[in-house]
């Protein structure tokens, strides 16, 4: 190891150094806290951090320069991040951050010049029952209003730290309206694993299969077969892995399973342990949750000592377990379960070639389960009740139940548990939807409704869904909200395939041109040939999904892009006079051919 | 695409620096083989100042001042098949690289820091062509129906590509062809 040649930098990252290890895979966690020491990550960190880990430089910056949340310039002592989803935007968001903006005399993206503070946008921060909502370094800001925001103001002027500020500001609330078998019934920590010790791993895993449980993060994989090929892939360790990279814009159902079911979550993972012989977890949450990480933490802690956790877990012998959080640092895509293991190994999250698949080649390569908080969750549960018991609640092919985080406009947003095949029109009536116009079923990637297809269901036969639930009412322009999602892909694409980095940015610039009023029939042409392309050839889900919103709007509501169009003609995609007052104005020129 | 009449051509040079032109002359000995199905209408080797009706425009270069957009969409409008060439007319290509730089910084730089410019101003003559805020990509401007990518093309796409055309196929070109790694 070379000796570091910043020794005032080295000097503050010794104890970061001591408390991650040295590890290569820690490289992601260590740049997190440096994040938090020098408010950005400067040249000499990078240095520092590739000497100590002993990797080169380049792997380094890659990683530093992949993350939202990292930043390789100064982005001030506090950096303000405002929830940039539909729902935020809906409740007022882009005047908000304005007036915010004004008041401190920064502009967006900007970094004040005496070095303060930052104001930005960032992708949904999964309070979208509470907004607008704000990121203040890392820390949630809940229900933003002119008061609210007036506050942040002094206290950041006065430069108080962030730790110091008024509780209020922070709370988050679980806002749950409807609660079925995962949130109602009460749960005794102990009692899945007590259960699976009883019956064997083979038989727990049976069980699982009994249930016909399906992985809850939307893509509905029978959980049983997941766990099934994990146990029996050959391998020097296993690993079970959470997916707590809740980032689908408009949804926050693991933010209240993990703030007030962590138990079952924790217990539901140690359960998978059992079945797959794994004896380490780890558990991915997502940057934006950062703030549940020493709740977390403690919960963990609590388990440990009553046995839950640690070696010969409730007296089993050689049935030892351990959890271990990672924190994420802003990227949609390590949602994507061999992104996530890729920056579980604190790499760039980029997603792998599949196959093989994680239960064969995981996590450092070896048979892996990711699953959803909520299928962790499901499953303590079945390990307690039995697989017949769930197989018993929802549809044929959806057994169980379904968390929703229903946001937008709506009488009361907030979380609800329904049995499978719930029609959108309950879920709509119980959250006192008024005018109800449209939905926007599992997020961005997911699909939209009109409302002559609120008689749909909520299951894997009609409607998939990772939980997100987004209400508009009548009025609402739909072509907003796809223009929002499109913004969003176009930030996330993890830049690896040129069909979803080129299309999602493609696809961006020609709904900011329609929405410019510069938008012609061919650009709508445009639109669904790109949408086919990105589907096609696209490497991973991001891409796949990312055309979803457009192309559902375009089918569904053509007229609030046709009412845009200047032309059935091509038009240039800006103002080509415009583009010419700047050099009119330097060369003070305004003759004939100073204008187009 | 015609029947028996010569295919009229025209090209221009917007925002480029005629690498695609040069490329196109690379044809070589095939230029004869050119001339028996093609005319050229406006192009830089003809001198023909403004294109009249047109079957191909072959368009080089973005779009960065003014005279630029008179010149495409006078290609627009008298050609039948518009064909952004190379990189620059396709994204912006090199010409681009200025966007990043506010245009009075660009102006201060060349007209008043350079060594050597005492006193200097920026010029205002109308006869030169007022330049945009950002370099654009032809399609940004007209509709365009062909890209041909390259930097420049290899004069064996561009060959391929207008064979193609004057046969009256859909053009294609193997990967070999659009590969430049």
């Amino acid at each position: 190891m070379e000796p570091c040649e910043f020794p005032h930098i080295e000097q503050q990252l010794t104890p970061v150094f001591k408390r991650q290890g040295q590890g290569a895979d820690r490289l992601l966690q260590i740049l997190l806290e440096a994040q938090d020491i020098f408010h950005y990550i400067p040249a000499g960190a990078l240095d520092c951090v590739a000497a100590q880990l002993g990797v080169p430089r380049t792997r380094v910056e890659g990683v530093a320069g992949f993350y939202s949340f990292l930043s390789l310039e100064s982005v001030g002592e506090y950096r303000v991040l405002f929830s940039d989803n539909i729902t935020d935007h809906m409740l007022g968001k882009p005047e908000l951050m304005q007036y915010f903006c004004n008041k401190l005399w920064v502009e967006p993206g900007r970094v004040s010049e005496d070095d303060l503070v930052s104001v930005d946008s960032t992708s949904c921060t999964g309070m979208c029952d509470q907004g607008p909502a704000a990121l203040v370094n890392g820390w949630p800001l809940t229900s933003l209003d002119h008061n609210r925001l007036d506050l942040v103001i002094e206290l950041i002027r006065a430069r108080k730290p962030v730790a110091d500020w008024p509780p209020m500001l922070f709370e988050v609330g679980d806002n749950i309206h409807r609660a079925g078998v995962l949130l109602g019934e009460p749960f005794e920590a102990g009692a899945g694993i007590k259960a699976a010790l009883v019956r064997g791993a083979e038989a727990t895993l049976k069980e699982v299969e009994l249930s016909n449980l399906r992985g809850r993060g939307g893509a509905g994989f029978p959980t049983s077969r997941k766990w099934g090929a994990c146990r029996s892939s050959p391998g020097t360790a296993h690993y079970v892995v959470c997916n707590a990279d809740e980032g689908e814009p408009g949804t926050f159902k693991d933010r209240v399973l993990l703030t007030s079911h962590a138990d079952q979550v924790f217990e539901g993972m140690t359960v998978a342990a059992r079945v797959v012989g794994a004896a380490k977890g780890l558990l991915y949450l997502r940057g934006e949750y950062r703030y549940l990480l020493q709740r977390l933490q403690e919960t963990l802690a609590r388990r440990r000592a009553a046995g839950l956790l640690g070696r010969s877990i409730l007296g089993g012998a050689g049935f030892d377990f351990e959890i271990e959080i990672h924190l994420g640092a802003g990227a949609y895509i390590c949602g994507e379960e061999s992104a996530l293991i890729e920056s579980l190994e604190g790499k760039r999250g980029r997603p792998r070639n599949r196959p093989p698949f994680p239960v064969a080649h995981g996590y450092l390569d070896q048979p892996t389960v990711v699953d959803n908080v909520e299928t962790f969750a499901c499953a303590a549960r079945i390990a307690e009740k039995g697989g017949a018991w769930f197989a018993g609640i929802g549809t044929p092919e959806s057994s169980g139940s379904k968390i929703l985080s229903v946001s937008g406009d709506c009488a009361r947003p907030g979380i609800y548990e329904y049995p499978f095949g719930v029609t959108v029109r309950e879920v709509l009536a119980d959250c006192g939807a008024e005018e109800p116009f449209a939905v926007q079923v599992s997020g961005p990637s997911g699909t939209t409704l009109s409302w002559r297809e609120f008689d749909r269901r909520i299951c894997f036969e009609d409607l998939p869904t990772a939980g997100a639930f987004m209400v508009f009412r009548r009025g609402r322009d739909m072509f907003d909200a796809a223009s929002n999602f499109a913004r969003f892909f176009a930030h996330e694409s993890c830049g690896f395939c040129t069909p979803c980095r080129v299309g999602t940015q493609l696809q961006r610039k020609i709904m900011d041109k329609i929405a410019g009023g510069h938008g012609t029939a061919s650009d709508l042409e445009e639109l669904k040939g790109l949408g086919r392309l990105m589907k096609d050839m696209s490497h991973c889900g991001l891409g796949h999904t990312a055309p979803n919103p457009v192309l559902d709007t375009l089918e569904k509501f053509p007229d609030m892009y046709e009412r845009r169009l200047k032309a059935l003609a091509f038009e240039p995609a800006f103002d080509l006079d415009g583009a010419l007052a700047t050099a009119r104005r330097i060369t003070g020129r305004d003759d004939e051919w100073a204008h187009v | 695409m015609t029947d028996g009449k010569k295919v009229r051509i025209a090209t221009c040079s917007l925002a480029g620096c005629f690498g695609c032109h040069m490329s196109l002359l690379d044809i070589d000995e095939r230029v004869f083989d050119l001339m028996q199905l093609v005319e050229f209408d406006r192009t830089p080797l003809t001198d023909i100042k403004h294109c009249g009706p047109c079957d191909v425009g072959i368009v080089e270069g973005g779009v960065c001042n003014a005279e630029n957009v008179h010149v495409l969409k006078e290609f627009r409008k008298n050609c039948k098949v518009l064909v952004a060439t190379g990189a620059c007319a396709i994204t912006g290509g090199l010409p681009a690289l200025r966007n990043n730089i506010d245009l009075w910084d660009c102006f201060q730089e060349v007209y008043q820091y350079e060594g050597g410019l005492e006193g200097g101003q920026v010029p205002n003559d109308p006869e030169l062509p007022l330049p945009f805020d950002q370099v654009r990509p032809i399609a940004e401007v007209v509709k365009v129906d062909y890209f041909l990518p390259g930097c420049p093309p290899p004069a064996d796409a561009i060959w391929k590509f207008l064979s193609d055309l004057i046969a009256g196929r859909e053009p294609r070109l193997d990967y070999e062809m659009l590969h430049f790694d």
